[in-house]
């Protein structure tokens, strides 16, 4: 599946999106939050606040225990900000 | 009642009375259109502000304001809105933001107009970073602003 970051996220983690492929038991939103976060010190810092951070699920906004099943894009990033 | 719907993210500017024109022109059947624009600022929190840079998500912007656009079609007897939203760089006193509402009463353009922004400003994929003296930083999100939203779903 492909990840997109945005804003601060997005310079934390170090790239605006990549394609990942998580094991089986990554099933959630948090799980994937949990699983990038292993990753390496840029994810660490990035997610390194959990709950501050929303995420999409093919466009639409999703809470953290949704789960990722057939996603193709999911994207993470800070509270919304336009207007 | 078929309601026109005109979205648009952007980078450049927008003309609001061309946008209004546009909205009502060859129509007998709207008596009120409110006009909303959001224009940046100089300054926040005592502190100038050279320029805005607004980031989003533009697959999702779309898709996010088409759903707060039938919304408000849903709930408010509406001929027409209009939703721009600019990108880039924006310097203060240009505009962000404008939302249009038709109707053919005060009442629905007004309280649709209010509910689009409200949920524009918690619920659609932009983001601003701000350049001033300190240097450029991301914008902090407001709680009050996803108060604001969340008081439509209420009643």
């Amino acid at each position: 599946m492909k990840v997109k970051y945005f804003a601060w996220v997005r310079e934390r983690v170090g790239k605006a999106e990549e394609t990942v492929d998580p094991p089986a038991n990554v099933r959630t939103v948090d799980d994937l939050i949990g699983w990038l976060t292993q990753r390496g010190e840029s994810y660490a810092y990035a997610f390194e606040k959990p709950r501050v951070i929303r995420a999409a699920i093919d466009h639409a906004h999703v809470k953290p225990d949704a789960t990722i099943s057939g996603a193709r894009e999911i994207a993470f990033f800070p509270p919304m900000t336009g207007g | 009642m078929t309601a026109i719907v005109t979205i648009r993210i952007q980078e450049a500017d927008f003309d609001i009375a061309g946008e209004i024109s546009a909205l009502t022109k060859g129509r007998a059947d709207i008596g009120a259109v409110v006009s909303f624009s959001g224009i940046c600022r100089g300054s926040e929190h005592g502190e100038s502000i050279a320029a805005l840079t607004l980031e989003h998500y533009p697959e999702m912007a779309e898709a996010e304001i088409m759903r707060h656009a039938e919304t408000a079609i849903s709930r408010w007897p509406l001929n027409g809105l209009t939703v721009i939203h600019r990108v880039g760089r924006i310097q203060p006193g240009e505009n962000i933001v404008l939302v249009l509402t038709a109707s053919q009463h005060r009442q629905a353009a007004f309280a649709a107009a209010e509910f689009l922004m409200d949920y524009l400003k918690a619920n659609a994929p932009f983001w601003k970073r701000e350049e001033s003296a300190r240097g450029e930083s991301w914008v902090e999100a407001r709680h009050h602003d996803d108060m604001a939203a969340a008081r439509w779903t209420k009643s």
